[in-house]
């Protein structure tokens, strides 16, 4: 960590998640600055969609508190979550595939707008400024991603890479104080990577604060001001991309070093004894 | 009023990539709408000509559209199964015909009962759907079936102990519409033409009707109906993207039972009698039917399902008949008969072979194709 | 005391029918996902081919016993309805299997009008009375002469019931076709990797839901006494929100859902309309009192709204425990 310590933007304290018997996170503590990107990485099954998911409403939080913006987030629902200014993506991208990019992108302003049943009947002159003023910004986000020239191609039929962005446009769209991104750079190749790379620097420099899930090490290192490092539902590390890089138990984590571990935690006693 | 995302400073010089939706027309458009609005005037004239039932089906016809609108905001628009759709339609129906027939011996005028017959239909579309809207799609088609069978044993039965609906016998001498003494419900003459009852009404319907369409339309194309969109499309990311699906979907569910109410308001004055059987479980398919093989979601492509829905049977009743009569000497299948047969063989045929509807909406059509290409995960939701 | 062992009586009779209809239903619902909205209209057919071999055996001249009459008509009803079920699977549900949900069920309404229409050209639309092959025998079950009873048709549905559930359960659970039918339950995609012929599998699972809907259709006619070519559509909604109740795709479910709707409706049907009467409130209201000297029976709800209690039954369940009784958590979004 370098520089003057930015403001806490998102607060979560004990944050626990079980499904059935097994802890797919448990009391996770952890502080995202205003302003930086915070990277939350860990080996498959480690939790990190599961932080996403309580994070952004989908699934209930068992325990824990999320402070966000000098609010709790704790109970609410996705679209109130969205509401408060998180948005997000999701790993297995979930774009609106039958809408234009740029329905999608305009759909992503419908927290930001107010028309009702009768501005959309009555077309007054209020709603039709925030209609034009709609399509406007959607487009704008459109350009600023790249995707400004397939904007009436259907979602569906975008590349693989400009979908991603697509979905990117569309959270930001939501203006929202802090862009959660899960898995952003999977399945795209170098270049693409790199595109992302500058776009997640250009969103920073919009004043949006970032949280990215990613798999791609060489991206995490080179963007994120701090990470977060997740194993079995827990924290195992958190600070400067660069420490905990040489963090001993990240290295275990990512590298077999935690087979034997994770041998000891799934058997029973008696099925360890035998081995033993 | 605040639009712009945050740092919004990035200026586009491109054009906007789509005009704003219904602003201007060219010339030859406006001609053609003059064209088809001489045409739908002279036409109750022309179908007297042939018949004044003609006429008669012509505005149950326009009756149909008007249903299978309002069941197009439910189904088409935002993707939730409705078939119990008709009890709606009935609580529009009783509402009118209660405050407007010797019933209760009320007599209220029509362009007060109908709000709040729409009023009525609506506060029971929000009964139905608060709790059952979280409900899978074809659950839901369950539930509100079981909500229309419900309605409708309720109006058979509510004649006791206190005679609410009547019961079987329905309610008879309801008040045809009246504005300022010029009631619908007698003939008129202008000079020498005849404008009969019926036409009338047609007149009424037509412009109710038009006005509906472009209701639908400008409800389609606004930021209540993309929100509509987002959820028939993925109900999750709709939730992440801000929209209270909850509400949406109830909204919808509202609007639709609310047109269903003013349907049902418009068919009391207009028939000046009802009964339960005319609110039964065939009625909501019917119309559903009309929204499916028309095409869910296109405005127009549902106005075609239900005039197709609505005509095709009246031919078949004056041909069929006549037909069998012919051949073997006496009638061997009932043509009603025949007409649901038809009928039930072409929503089967369509969803097999045609199942965005004839005019599918540009979305549904590619919806469906997605489904059907194998190996897609898209298809099964 | 005395009426609610009668109605404990025909409700468990009402019961029995519901559950192997449900069984139908969730069967079908397990292994594929989709409400089979035509299964009703099998359970119809069930009846009126039924129907026709027993009028015309009975018509013969009276050499069968009346036992053999029913269990031919209900052997032939049998075939005919597996027929049914696999051609509705074949033509309407195979090609839509990847659909989405709404294409399926909008089939399947199309193919209940156009079975119902079938029947109503060959049976007629007129309600047909059906032949009392067997002659009904009560039972008293209680000392007082005016007592509950049950009659030997009543103890042969429940019995009947009873050994074809038992045999459905040994059918899935004993047999190498029952652990397909399961393994295509759990995962078609990998069962079918594992050698099952999932197609097979599915064809045979209607046509055995259908087999079990040709019984229902003769016990339910026979106990009514009647047989129409609607009968089958509120009897499989019934029956379908007996399923919901146990919780669908669950057989123990579908049981157990059965004859608990069964009892609903029949002490619902027996006790709304007492439990309902104004009368009771007559010392409140003096009006209401004199309004009962000539009217006794001021219910507000008859037993004319017996059919409301399985919907009533279904949103309940479906609003507060989509999963029913027994049932895993199938309630998701869209």
């Amino acid at each position: 960590m370098t520089g003057e310590v930015r403001p806490v933007l998102l607060d979560a304290q004990g944050i626990t998640k079980r499904f059935g018997g097994v802890h797919a996170l448990s009391d996770v503590d952890f502080q995202i600055r205003r302003g930086e990107i915070y990277g939350l990485i860990g080996p498959n099954g480690a939790g990190k969609t599961s932080l996403f998911n309580v994070l952004t409403g989908i699934y209930p939080a068992d325990g824990g508190r999320f402070v966000f913006d000098d609010r709790p987030l704790i109970g609410l629902k996705p679209n109130e979550v969205a509401e408060h200014g998180v948005a997000r993506t999701f790993q297995n991208i979930r774009l609106f595939a039958n809408l234009s990019a740029l329905e999608n992108v305009m759909i992503g302003r419908h927290v930001r707008t107010r028309a009702g049943v009768f501005g959309a009947i009555l077309r007054d002159r209020r709603t039709m400024d925030e209609e034009r003023a709609i399509e406007k910004d959607a487009y704008e986000l459109l350009a600023f991603v790249g995707v400004h020239r397939r904007a009436n191609d259907l979602a569906k039929h975008l590349a693989y890479g400009d979908q991603r962005r697509l979905e990117i446009a569309r959270a930001l769209a939501t203006e929202p104080k802090l862009l959660a991104l899960d898995e952003p750079a999977a399945g795209m190749n170098a270049t693409e990577t790199a595109g992302l790379k500058s776009l997640l620097e250009q969103i920073r420099a919009r004043g949006v604060t970032i949280l990215l899930i990613e798999h791609d090490m060489k991206l995490v290192m080179s963007v994120c001001d701090r990470v977060l490092v997740l194993d079995y539902g827990k924290k195992i590390a958190e600070g400067p991309a660069a420490e905990v890089q040489r963090n001993e138990k990240v290295i275990a984590a990512y590298l077999g070093g935690g087979v034997e571990l994770a041998v000891r935690r799934r058997t029973s006693p008696e099925v360890r004894s035998a081995v033993q | 009023m605040n639009h712009s995302a945050p740092g919004m400073k990035t200026s586009v010089a491109a054009p906007l990539a789509q005009p704003l939706p219904g602003v201007r027309r060219p010339a030859t458009a406006w001609i053609g709408i003059v064209l088809l609005a001489v045409a739908l005037a002279v036409l109750p004239f022309v179908l007297t000509g042939i018949g004044t039932a003609w006429v008669r089906i012509t505005n149950l016809a326009i009756l149909y559209c008007f249903l299978a609108l309002g069941l197009n905001i439910v189904v088409g628009f935002a993707g939730l199964l409705d078939l119990g759709y008709i009890a709606f339609y009935g609580v529009g129906a009783y509402t009118y015909a209660l405050l407007a027939s010797p019933h209760f011996g009320l007599h209220l005028p029509f362009w007060i009962i109908l709000p709040i017959g729409a009023l009525i239909a609506c506060l029971f579309g929000v009964l139905l759907g608060a709790p059952t809207l979280k409900l899978r799609g074809d659950y839901l088609a369950i539930v509100t079936l079981g909500f229309g069978e419900i309605v409708r044993i309720f109006l058979n039965n509510l004649s006791r102990p206190f005679n609410l609906t009547n019961g079987a016998q329905g309610i008879t001498l309801i008040d045809p519409f009246r504005i300022d003494g010029f009631t619908f419900g007698k003939p008129h003459t202008i000079g020498s033409l005849v404008v009969s009852t019926p036409v009338n009404y047609y007149y009424f319907l037509l412009i109710v009707l038009v006005a509906v369409i472009v209701l639908n339309l400008r409800l389609q194309n606004s930021r209540v109906g993309r929100a509509w969109e987002a959820i028939r499309e993925d109900e999750i990311a709709a939730r992440a993207m801000g929209i209270n699906t909850r509400n949406m979907k109830l909204l919808a569910f509202a609007m639709g039972a609310s047109f269903g109410g003013i349907a049902g308001g418009m068919f009391s004055a207009m028939q000046q009698f009802i009964s339960p059987e005319s609110f039964v479980l065939v009625e909501s398919i019917m119309v559903l039917s009309m929204v499916v093989l028309g095409g869910m979601g296109n405005v127009f492509g549902v106005i075609v399902g239900a005039l197709l829905l609505s005509y095709v049977p009246e031919v078949l009743r004056y041909t069929v008949g006549p037909a069998q009569m012919a051949l073997f000497g006496r009638t061997l299948i009932d043509p009603e008969v025949i007409r649901m047969l038809m009928f039930g063989l072409a929503l089967v045929l369509m969803m097999l072979f045609r199942p965005a509807g004839i005019l599918p909406s540009a979305v549904r059509k590619r919806e469906f194709e997605t489904a059907r290409r194998p190996g897609n995960g898209q298809g099964t939701p | 005391m005395d009426t609610f062992l009668q109605q404990l009586v025909n409700g468990v009779t009402l019961g029995s029918v519901y559950a192997i209809v449900a069984l139908g239903y969730t069967m079908v619902y397990g292994i594929i996902q989709l409400i089979n909205f035509a299964h009703g209209e099998v359970v119809m057919l069930g009846a009126m081919v039924a129907y026709s071999v027993i009028v015309a055996l009975a018509g013969a001249g009276g050499a069968l016993p009346p036992l053999a009459i029913l269990a031919i008509a209900t052997l032939t009803a049998i075939p005919v309805c597996m027929v049914v079920g696999y051609l509705l699977e074949r033509v309407a549900y195979r090609p839509l299997r990847r659909a989405p949900r709404l294409a399926p069920l909008i089939t399947a309404i199309g193919l209940s009008i156009v079975l119902q229409n079938i029947a109503l050209i060959i049976w007629t639309r007129n309600p047909l009375p059906y032949p009392q092959v067997i002659a009904t025998v009560p039972y008293r079950l209680t000392a007082t002469p005016d007592g509950a009873t049950i009659t030997n048709v009543q103890i042969g549905i429940i019995g009947l019931s009873i050994v074809m559930m038992a045999g459905l359960l040994l059918l899935v659970y004993r047999t190498r076709f029952g652990v397909a039918m399961r393994a295509v339950a759990q995962n078609p995609q990998v069962a079918g990797l594992m050698g099952i012929d999932i197609n097979r599998i599915i064809s045979a699972t209607f046509a055995l839901g259908a087999a079990l809907a040709a019984v229902a259709g003769v016990m339910d006619a026979s106990y009514y006494g009647v047989a129409h070519y609607q009968m089958g559509f509120l009897l499989g909604l019934k029956a379908f929100s007996a399923a919901v109740l146990g919780g669908i795709g669950n057989l123990a479910g579908a049981m157990l859902g059965g004859l608990l709707m069964g009892m609903i409706e029949a002490l619902g049907a027996g006790y709304v309309g007492e439990l309902t009467n104004l009368c009771h409130l007559s010392g409140w209201s003096d009006a209401l009192a004199q309004r009962c000297v000539n009217d006794p029976h001021l219910e507000l709800f008859g037993s004319n709204y017996q059919d409301v209690f399985a919907f009533v039954v279904l949103i309940l369940v479906l609003v507060f425990r989509p999963s029913g009784l027994l049932g895993e958590r199938v309630s998701d979004r869209a």
